[in-house]
């Protein structure tokens, strides 16, 4: 035992010897790791595409509403903050999407071994890039 | 063999939560949905990019795209919110501040869908 946290860490194994364990996952003592760091962003994204949905929902009432109200809704979303915001809403998408998938498969018992775990967790960050940007090089191509 | 849990309990099945796997099962169903969906929205944006107002009304208006639309949202909304619960039950742990935070949510959730409800049938109808 060094310091408090070594101390918090203590507990008899079951032999009756005191050894050093870890606690449950705690962010000041985990090591963030692929897993994790994915799981983490799938929820961020989730919660950031619910923030999104107000741009969703600007643009279905826009185009039921006025052309004045189109222009409007419009033009924020061309507007620098608006691409910005269209773009990192993209990416969120794509990372939801695929990593939704992910999950979907381990539901369905599929894919828990660690190796694959990270395996498909590169997938789907790679996949995720390459979506994302062909996405907009087709909307700006399109556009 | 013994069980701490009542005959009613069990018959139930549905532990402490009262609610089984309903939330879980739900989150999935309307992910399953929104893997098309979600395909269909992104390629049915990229072909208005730009386009007037009335060009995007006629096309979200026809039924089989508003019918689309519509299965979008209910599936997003509702699985917005299934997601949304289970963030805030995780972070807010004061009682009192966790249901006000959810039932704003709830609300908030709740406009945004009937706001777009609205706008698609104002369009198709």
């Amino acid at each position: 035992m060094k310091d408090a946290p070594s101390a918090l860490r203590m507990a008899r194994n079951s032999d009756g010897k005191w050894v050093e364990r870890p606690l449950s996952p705690h962010l000041q003592i985990y090591r963030p790791q692929i897993s994790s760091a994915l799981s983490i962003f799938h929820r961020f994204t989730g919660v950031g595409l619910g923030v999104g949905t107000l741009l969703l929902v600007w643009w279905l009432a826009a185009a039921a509403g006025s052309d004045a109200d189109y222009a409007r809704a419009a033009g924020f979303i061309g507007s620098p903050l608006g691409l910005l915001l269209l773009f990192l809403w993209t990416a969120a998408l794509v990372y939801h999407f695929l990593n939704g998938i992910r999950h979907l498969a381990w539901d369905a018992g599929r894919g828990f071994e660690l190796p694959q775990m990270h395996a498909s967790g590169k997938l789907v960050l790679g996949a995720t890039i390459v979506l994302t940007l062909l996405i907009w090089v087709v909307g700006l191509m399109v556009w | 063999m013994s069980t701490m849990r009542s005959p009613l309990g069990r018959v139930r099945g549905l532990g402490s939560a009262k609610s089984g796997t309903a939330h879980w099962w739900a989150q999935r169903l309307t992910a399953i949905a929104l893997v098309p969906l979600a395909i269909w929205f992104v390629f049915a944006v990229l072909a208005h990019l730009g386009a007037p107002r009335e060009a995007v009304a006629h096309w979200m208006g026809r039924p089989i795209n508003a019918v689309l639309l519509l299965a979008l949202i209910i599936a997003l909304f509702h699985h917005l919110h299934l997601g949304l619960q289970v963030v805030i039950e995780d972070y807010i742990h004061t009682e009192a501040a966790r249901l006000a935070v959810l039932l704003l949510m709830r609300a908030v959730v709740a406009l945004l869908f009937l706001t777009a409800l609205i706008a698609i049938l104002r369009m198709a109808l």
